[in-house]
């Protein structure tokens, strides 16, 4: 069993977030990076199916979104909780992009490796897009199954079994070997890398691959190939300013009942 | 323009149904389907997929579908993200829609990025806004880096786009009677031509539950609780008000609720009428899943709570006071 994981370096999710001067993107200096938080959970799994059935090896992967992030930091964090080896996607042509062309880059350079399971995020929480995982299987041939919150491998049948959250229930899905799963909260709980891990770490390869490497046209990929243009960021809309109803709790709930039945009229 | 002959390009709308009932997201995009075919000036259609135990044809038509495409095979009981991509990508080549709208349900979110990619054409994912411009190009408004910004996207080229909307945002047309509508029957094929995952079962967990996403009215508790069994305080406001039950993710990890009713960034995004939080602090990855509900309500003991910071109304003070104080009043009201 040979595993992959995708992972995506975002800002954290506590950040204060300024808009640069020409408002389609955000400011990245000063902001704290970190591995986006649904993809730890499928670092996690990769790790423990490889612990449980001793797989061969899990290779985390992640392509360099901007030029002012740092995803080998986020690599290292994967090779410090246990994984093999790591992989950066780093070229100018491949920022700037949408979900199909990060797609497009990762499937390119999963091409070029041996695998039996790659594991995505449900979502990055920066461009909260909930797509590439399921992109990439899609450009690659390959079943997938998406916010798995409960995952069996079988090996002798080559088969995985999935469960799936959807409104008011699961969906438990069978698909074969190779195929693809994104991780939704409540599949495991992520390890913190160990003091001897963050060591062992060190040692271990993290190759640098640039677009010669995986042969693809730049007018494919970034933001030459991209099929979505940002207009512009905004903030939500203001909430009118709320009102906090005092006085004793039994009057505090007669006029709050009143208010949303005349004034919000919601009950 | 019945029966098939092409005039402008249509909006195409899926409109998903599980177990033999149409969701209502899927009323919802035919509603903003309509209002954008008066820039494009195509057809509305609508297609419903599965084994279609039911008739949707009239309830679609009186909502605005002009024309309704329906593919009725046992083998689609079970959603199926790779049939389902084949048969809506056979269509899309067929009538070449400008835009491919559906609901950003589990389904919708799992069958927008597959299309998009099998289409090469561009995704536009959880919208809460959406307009046509004259070439037909979509400029939609989705909330991004959960919910603390929003990234208005246009697609590049004007065709195919396809694009999900978050429940719950939109509202359905007015209901009107509508006679005449053009009713097409497909043959699908159901035979995988690669590698695909089967769901083998589809298993309602909690049988008679309000599920979140679709709910009108959220009552929500968090740690300030102090323990599942006073859940039930949240459980009798929320059968009162006839409200879903929702939690912070601090009492989903204390294992007082189960995940599913998660809200926030790591949880459930739900947009309802009325939101009510109880003892939930208010913190930025649960405003996340929850800020664009309408009317937002919170119980809290700390004045200084960021909640109020977002809330419409808030009343101060120990939930275990103020909780079955307002179940009561609510009930009062109800009964009228
Ligand atoms: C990557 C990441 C993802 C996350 N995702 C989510 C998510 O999806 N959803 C989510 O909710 N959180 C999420 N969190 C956690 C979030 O940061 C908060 O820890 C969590 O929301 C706090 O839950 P709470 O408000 O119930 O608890 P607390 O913050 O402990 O707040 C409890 C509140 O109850 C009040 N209280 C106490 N007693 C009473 C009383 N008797 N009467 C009235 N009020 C009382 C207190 O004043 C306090 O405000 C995430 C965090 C991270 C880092
Ligand atoms: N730049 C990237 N590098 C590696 N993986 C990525 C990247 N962007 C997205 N992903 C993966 O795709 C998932 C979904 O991302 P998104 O579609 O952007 O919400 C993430 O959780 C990651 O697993």
């Amino acid at each position: 069993m040979k595993l992959i994981v995708c992972i995506k370096q975002v800002p954290a999710t506590e950040s204060k977030l300024v808009l640069t001067r020409n408002g389609t993107d955000i400011e990245r200096a000063g902001l704290n990076f970190v591995m986006n938080p649904y993809d730890e959970f499928a670092v996690e799994e990769a790790l423990r199916i490889k612990e449980r059935l001793g797989a061969e090896d899990v290779t985390a992967l992640s392509l360099r979104p901007h030029a002012a992030q740092k995803p080998e930091e986020a690599l290292r964090t994967c090779l410090a909780m246990g994984a093999d080896k790591a992989i950066l996607l780093s070229d100018p042509a491949f920022e700037g992009g949408d979900s199909y062309t990060t797609a497009l880059v990762l499937a390119a350079a999963l091409r070029c490796l041996p695998f039996d399971l790659l594991l995505f995020g449900k979502q990055a929480v920066d461009d909260d897009g909930g797509a590439v995982g399921i992109q990439v299987a899609e450009l690659l041939g390959l079943p997938h199954v998406a916010v798995v919150n409960k995952l069996e491998v079988d090996t002798q049948s080559r088969c995985i079994v999935a469960h799936r959250q959807i409104e008011g229930g699961v969906e438990v899905v069978e698909a074969p070997l190779p195929s693809l799963i994104t991780c939704q909260k409540g599949l495991n709980e992520p390890r913190y890398p160990s003091l001897p891990g963050i060591m062992k770490a060190k040692q271990k390869p993290l190759e640098i691959w640039n677009r010669d490497r995986i042969g693809l046209e730049p007018t494919a990929i970034g933001v030459a190939g991209a099929k979505v243009n940002v207009v512009r960021l905004e903030s939500p809309p203001a909430r009118p300013a709320g009102r906090i109803i005092s006085g004793d709790a039994v009057a505090a709930v007669q006029e709050l009942v009143r208010l949303l039945h005349e004034e919000a009229k919601v009950i | 323009m019945r029966g098939g002959e092409r005039m402008a390009n249509p909006i195409l709308v899926f409109c998903e149904q599980r177990a033999g009932r149409l969701k209502r997201v899927g009323l919802e995009a035919l509603g903003q389907a309509c209002r954008l075919s008066k820039t494009s000036s195509g057809d509305v259609v609508a297609l419903v997929i599965g084994s279609l135990a039911g008739s949707f044809t009239q309830e679609l038509a009186d909502h605005g579908a002009s024309r309704i495409l329906l593919a009725d095979d046992p083998a689609l009981t079970h959603y199926s993200p790779e049939l389902l991509t084949t048969i809506v990508a056979d269509i899309a080549r067929r009538l070449e829609p400008l835009a491919i709208v559906m609901g950003a349900t589990a389904m919708g979110k799992d069958l927008a990025p597959k299309l998009a990619a099998r289409l090469a054409s561009a995704l536009l994912q959880d919208c809460v806004a959406l307009e046509m411009e004259a070439d037909g190009s979509l400029v939609a408004t989705r909330p991004i880096y959960g919910g603390k910004l929003r990234a208005v996207v246009k697609a590049k080229k004007p065709i195919m786009q396809v694009v999900t909307l978050r429940p719950s945002v939109f509202s359905p047309l007015k209901r009107k009677p509508t006679a005449d509508v053009f009713v097409e029957r497909l043959t699908v094929s159901c035979e995988a031509t690669r590698p695909m995952a089967r769901v083998r079962e589809t298993r309602q967990t909690v049988e008679g539950k309000k599920e979140l996403t679709e709910a009108t009215t959220i009552v929500s508790g968090g740690r300030g609780l102090k323990g599942p069994g006073n859940f039930k305080l949240i459980e009798e406001l929320a059968a009162a008000l006839g409200a879903a039950v929702g939690a912070s993710r601090a009492v989903v990890d204390e294992g007082w609720r189960p995940h599913s009713d998660q809200v926030g960034l790591t949880g459930k995004t739900v947009s309802p009428q009325l939101y009510v939080a109880c003892g939930i602090s208010g913190a930025i990855q649960h405003l996340a899943g929850m800020s664009s509900a309408r009317t937002i309500v919170a119980i809290n003991n700390n004045p200084n709570a960021p909640i109020f910071k977002l809330a419409t109304y808030g009343i101060v003070g120990d939930l275990f006071e103020v909780v079955p104080l307002l179940t009561e009043e609510v009930k009062k009201l109800k009964a009228g």
